[in-house]
C-alpha cells in the first residue's frame, strides 16, 4: 500500500477562505438577513400581541409591503419580476420572517411565498406565471395552496375533489380544508382528481381565481396560528379553462411531492429560528424572575436545560443546512429534508414547552407571549407532513 | 461513516479527502479489523501499529510536511477518526487520536524547534508513543484542582504527583504533562512539560481495567522526584491551563467525530440485521415501530455529524468555536449512546451476548459522555457562553 498522499497538496487550506459560512451564506446574504430582520423587528414583532388578540392581522398591507421589499421574489429571475433566482436568499428570508413572534403571520407569508404562487412559478407556463405569479411577487394578490381535505391529509392520493372535463374546460367540485390564507386568498392552486380510480396517478392541479362563480371560502378557528386566515374552500361546480391547469393531466401528485420538499425545508428553517426566539424569550424571563433570592437563570438545572436546548437548536440548524445545501446543489434531498422537517419542528415544540415551564404560573396566563409560542409551535409536527409521515419516508428510504 | 452514499459532501471535504478515506478504509479492513478481537482480549494493540500508520502518513495529517505531516486540515483529521471506527474496537481509534490530535498539538503549537524535532517528528512517524497527563485521582473535570507540582531546582525542575486514566500511558515513550508551578497564581500557575518515560522517578503504577475501550492501554502514573531539564518546559511557564483548554477543543471535536462514525456503523449493521432477522413471519425491520426507530436514529446521527462538520468548518474559516465544539461533543455523546443502546435492543438476546459485536460497541460508546469533558461540564461551558439573545453560531 502506498503512503497516504499528501492531502493538503491537492486541497490547500486557503480554500477555506473562499467557502461561505456553512457553505451557504455570502456577505450579500448577510446584508439581506439584516434588512429583513430589521423590518420584522420594526413592522411585525411589535404588533404580534395586538394581532393575536384581534384574531387576525392586516394581511393585505403586510403582504404588499413585503412584496415591495422583494421578499417574495428571491426564487425567481428578472423575467418573472424576481431578484434571483437565489434559493439561499429565499431561505434567509424564511428564517428571518419566522422571528416575528406570531406563527400565523409566519404561515401567511410563508404560504404565499412557498406554496400556491410557487407552484405557478415552478410548474406553470410563461402565460400563467405572468398572470398569477408576477402580482403575487409584488404582493398585490395573495395565493394559497389547496390540497388537504376534510377526509384526506397525509394521504394525498385519498382526496375526493373532482375535476371533470367538459370540452375545453374543467368543472371542479369538492371541499378543501386547513388552507393557509384560505379565507382571504385571491387565488388558489387546487389539487383535484381527474381520474378517480387512479389514486396518486389521477390528480391534476388547477389555479383558480377566488372570485369565480362556485368558489367560496370560510375561516376556521385554530388552537394556535390565530392570526392566520386558515380556511376551508368550497368548490361547487367551479368552471375553469384548460389554461388554468398547472402541469400535465394526472401529473399533479408528482408536483405536489416535489414542492412538499421545499415546503418542508422552509418549515424546518422557520422552526429553527422560531425555537431560537422562544429560547431567547425563556432565558430573558429566567434572568428577570427571582426565586429563593436569585434569578431563576442562576439555578444549575435551568442553565443546563437551556444549554441542552441551545445545543439541540444548533444540531437542528446543521441538519437543516445540510438539507438546504443539497437542495441548492440540485440533489435529491428527500431523506435529509424529511429528517430536518420532523426533527426541527418537534424540537421547536419541546423548546416552547420548556419555555412555558420556566415561566411557571405566568406561562399559563394569556397575558404572557410564551403561551402563544407554545400554541403556535404545536402545528409544526402536523403541518406539511406529520412527524409520523416523515419517519415513514425516511424508513422506506432505508429499505424498511 | 462520514460519507453516506448518495449524499452530498460537506464543504469541509473535497474529493482528495475521500481518496484519503478510501485509503484508510482499505488499511483498516486489511490490517486492523481482523485483529480487533485479539487486541480486545490482550488489553492493548501492538506498538507496530503506530509505526505502520506513521509510515503510511496517517498520524500527522494536519501537521506541516516539514515535521513529517501531510499539510492537511480538520477535514483530513476527521476522516482518519471516522475511518478508524471501522476497526470495531474503539480503543484503537482513541489511542491514535491521543497520539495525533491530543498529546501532540501542544508540541506543535507551543514547542520550540528543538522540541518539535525531538518529540513531534518521531510521534508523527509512529516511532515514539505519546500520552497526555492531565487527570489525577483527585482532579478530573476540575482541571484547576490538580496537585502534581513542578518545582524549579537549579537549571531544571522536579516533578511530583500522580496521573490517572492516561491513554497510551502504559507504553508511552514520553508524556505531555500538566503540572502546577505556582499555586499562588491560580489559573496562571500551571505549566506543561515534556517528560521521557525513562526518566528516573517516572513509573507506571497501575494498568487500569476498563469497562470498554479495552484495546487501548490506560495507566496510572507515579511521578516521584522526576528531575527534568529546563528545556522540558513546553511553552511559556504559567500558561499551562490555557494551553490545555485549547488542546481540549481539538480533543472534543476529534472524539465526537470518531464516535458518531462508530454509531453510524453500528446502525448500518443493525439495519442489515433487521432486514434479515424474522419474527412473527416477517423481517423485524418491516414492523412500523422499528422503521420509525431507525428513522429517528438516522436523523439524530445526521444532525450530530453535520453539527460536527459545521463546527470544524467554522474553525477552519478562522473562528474559535468553543461553544459549538462543546455542543457537538455533548450532542454527539448523547446521540451515540442512545443509538447504540437501540442497536443492542434490536438485537434482542443476541445483543446481550459477548459473541456479537454490539455489546462491545455499547461499552466503548459510553466513554464519550465522560472523557474529554463530561456532559455536565459541556453544559457548564455552553451555559456560560450562551447569553440571552446571543448565539454567535446563529446566522
Amino acid at each position: 500500500m502506498s503512503t497516504a498522499s499528501a492531502p493538503g497538496a491537492a486541497a490547500g487550506r486557503s480554500r477555506f477562505a473562499t467557502i461561505p459560512r456553512f457553505g451557504l451564506f455570502t456577505e450579500d446574504h448577510d446584508a439581506l438577513r439584516s434588512t429583513v430582520r430589521d423590518w420584522v423587528a420594526r413592522e411585525l414583532a411589535p404588533h404580534a400581541e395586538e394581532w393575536e388578540r384581534s384574531g387576525g392581522f392586516p394581511v393585505r398591507s403586510v403582504v404588499r409591503e413585503a412584496g415591495s421589499l422583494g421578499l417574495f421574489g428571491a426564487k425567481y429571475g428578472e423575467a418573472d419580476g424576481g431578484s434571483g433566482p437565489d434559493v439561499v436568499a429565499d431561505a434567509v428570508i424564511t428564517e428571518e420572517l419566522a422571528r416575528c413572534g406570531s406563527g400565523g403571520v409566519v404561515a401567511a407569508l410563508g404560504a404565499h411565498k412557498d406554496l400556491g404562487p410557487y407552484y405557478v412559478g415552478r410548474f406553470g407556463t410563461d402565460e400563467q406565471r405572468g398572470r398569477w405569479l408576477a402580482p403575487a411577487i409584488r404582493g398585490e394578490r395573495i395565493g394559497a395552496l389547496a390540497v388537504t381535505e376534510p377526509g384526506a391529509g397525509s394521504d394525498v392520493g385519498g382526496i375526493s375533489t373532482q375535476a371533470e372535463r367538459h370540452d375545453d374546460a374543467w368543472r371542479l367540485t369538492g371541499e378543501k380544508a386547513f388552507v393557509t390564507n384560505g379565507s382571504i386568498a385571491d387565488f388558489a392552486v387546487v389539487a383535484a382528481k381527474t381520474d378517480p380510480d387512479a389514486g396518486n396517478r389521477g390528480i391534476t392541479l388547477f389555479v383558480v381565481d377566488a372570485t369565480i362563480e362556485g368558489y367560496s371560502a370560510s375561516r376556521v378557528s385554530t388552537v394556535g396560528w390565530r392570526t392566520s386566515y386558515t380556511g376551508e374552500i368550497h368548490l361547487d361546480g367551479v368552471r375553469v379553462g384548460d389554461d388554468a391547469r398547472i402541469g400535465g393531466v394526472n401529473e399533479g401528485f408528482a408536483l405536489i411531492m416535489r414542492n412538499f420538499q421545499w415546503e418542508r425545508l422552509a418549515m424546518a428553517l422557520a422552526a429553527v429560528s422560531g425555537a431560537e426566539e422562544t429560547l431567547r424569550l425563556a432565558m430573558a424571563y429566567a434572568d428577570d424572575r427571582t426565586a429563593f433570592g436569585r434569578p431563576v437563570s442562576k439555578f444549575q438545572v435551568w442553565r443546563h436545560r437551556f444549554a441542552d436546548m441551545g445545543t439541540e437548536i444548533e444540531a437542528a440548524r446543521s441538519l437543516t443546512y445540510h438539507a438546504l445545501r443539497m437542495t441548492v446543489a440540485g440533489e435529491d434531498a428527500t431523506r435529509e429534508v424529511s429528517m430536518a422537517k420532523w426533527y426541527t419542528n418537534e424540537l421547536a415544540w419541546r423548546v416552547a414547552d420548556e419555555a412555558l415551564q420556566v415561566h411557571g404560573g405566568y406561562g399559563y396566563m394569556m397575558e404572557f407571549p410564551v403561551q402563544r409560542a407554545w400554541r403556535d409551535a404545536r402545528l409544526g409536527p402536523i403541518g406539511g407532513g406529520t412527524t409520523e409521515i416523515m419517519k415513514e419516508v425516511i424508513g422506506r428510504l432505508m429499505g424498511l | 461513516m462520514g460519507y453516506i452514499p448518495g449524499a452530498m459532501l460537506h464543504p469541509l471535504f473535497t474529493p482528495a479527502h475521500e481518496e484519503l478515506r478510501a485509503t484508510i478504509r482499505r488499511f483498516v479492513e486489511s490490517e486492523l479489523a481482523p485483529h480487533a478481537n485479539d487486541w480486545e482480549g490482550e488489553g492493548h494493540f501492538p506498538d507496530r501499529v503506530f509505526r505502520r500508520m506513521g509510515d503510511l502518513g496517517m498520524l500527522g495529517v494536519r501537521y506541516p510536511a516539514e515535521y513529517g505531516g501531510q499539510d492537511g486540515d480538520w477535514g483530513h483529521a476527521i476522516v482518519v477518526a471516522e475511518e478508524l471506527a471501522g476497526v470495531g474496537s474503539g480503543g484503537v481509534g482513541m489511542a491514535v487520536a491521543v497520539q495525533s490530535e491530543m498529546a501532540t498539538p501542544p508540541i506543535h503549537r507551543y514547542g520550540t524547534e528543538d522540541q518539535k524535532r525531538r518529540y513531534l517528528v518521531p510521534a508523527i512517524k509512529g516511532d515514539r508513543i505519546v500520552c497526555l497527563g492531565i487527570t489525577e485521582p483527585n482532579a478530573g473535570s476540575d482541571v484547576a484542582n490538580i496537585e502534581t507540582t513542578a518545582v524549579r531546582d537549579g537549571d531544571g525542575w522536579v516533578i511530583n504527583g500522580r496521573k490517572i486514566f492516561i491513554t497510551n500511558g502504559v507504553r508511552a515513550d514520553f508524556c505531555v504533562l500538566v503540572t502546577r508551578t505556582d499555586k499562588a497564581r491560580g489559573y496562571d500557575g500551571f505549566s506543561l512539560f515534556l517528560v521521557d518515560a525513562d526518566t528516573p522517578g517516572y513509573s507506571v503504577s497501575r494498568k487500569l481495567e476498563k469497562l470498554g475501550m479495552r484495546s487501548s492501554d490506560t495507566a496510572e502514573l507515579a511521578l516521584d522526584d522526576v528531575r527534568v531539564p529546563e528545556d522540558a518546559l513546553l511553552g511559556a511557564e504559567g500558561k499551562g491551563f490555557y494551553q490545555i483548554m485549547w488542546e481540549l477543543q481539538g480533543e472534543r471535536l476529534i472524539g465526537v467525530a470518531g464516535s458518531v462514525a462508530g454509531a453510524q456503523l453500528a446502525m448500518d449493521r443493525t439495519l442489515a440485521f433487521a432486514k434479515e432477522r424474522h419474527a412473527f413471519g416477517r423481517p423485524i425491520g418491516s414492523f412500523q415501530v422499528l422503521r420509525h426507530r431507525f428513522a429517528e436514529m438516522a436523523t439524530s446521527l445526521e444532525a450530530a455529524r453535520q453539527l460536527t462538520y459545521d463546527t470544524a468548518l467554522a474553525w477552519e474559516r478562522g473562528e474559535y468555536p468553543v461553544k459549538q465544539i462543546s455542543m457537538a461533543k455533548l450532542y454527539g455523546g448523547v446521540v451515540v449512546n442512545r443509538v447504540i443502546d437501540e442497536c443492542l435492543q434490536i438485537h434482542g438476546g443476541m445483543g446481550y451476548s459477548t459473541e456479537l459485536w454490539v455489546e462491545r460497541a455499547w461499552r466503548d460508546a459510553r466513554l464519550l459522555r465522560i472523557g474529554g469533558g463530561t456532559d455536565e461540564i459541556m453544559r457548564e461551558v455552553i451555559s456560560k457562553t450562551m447569553a440571552p439573545g446571543g448565539s454567535p453560531f446563529a446566522p
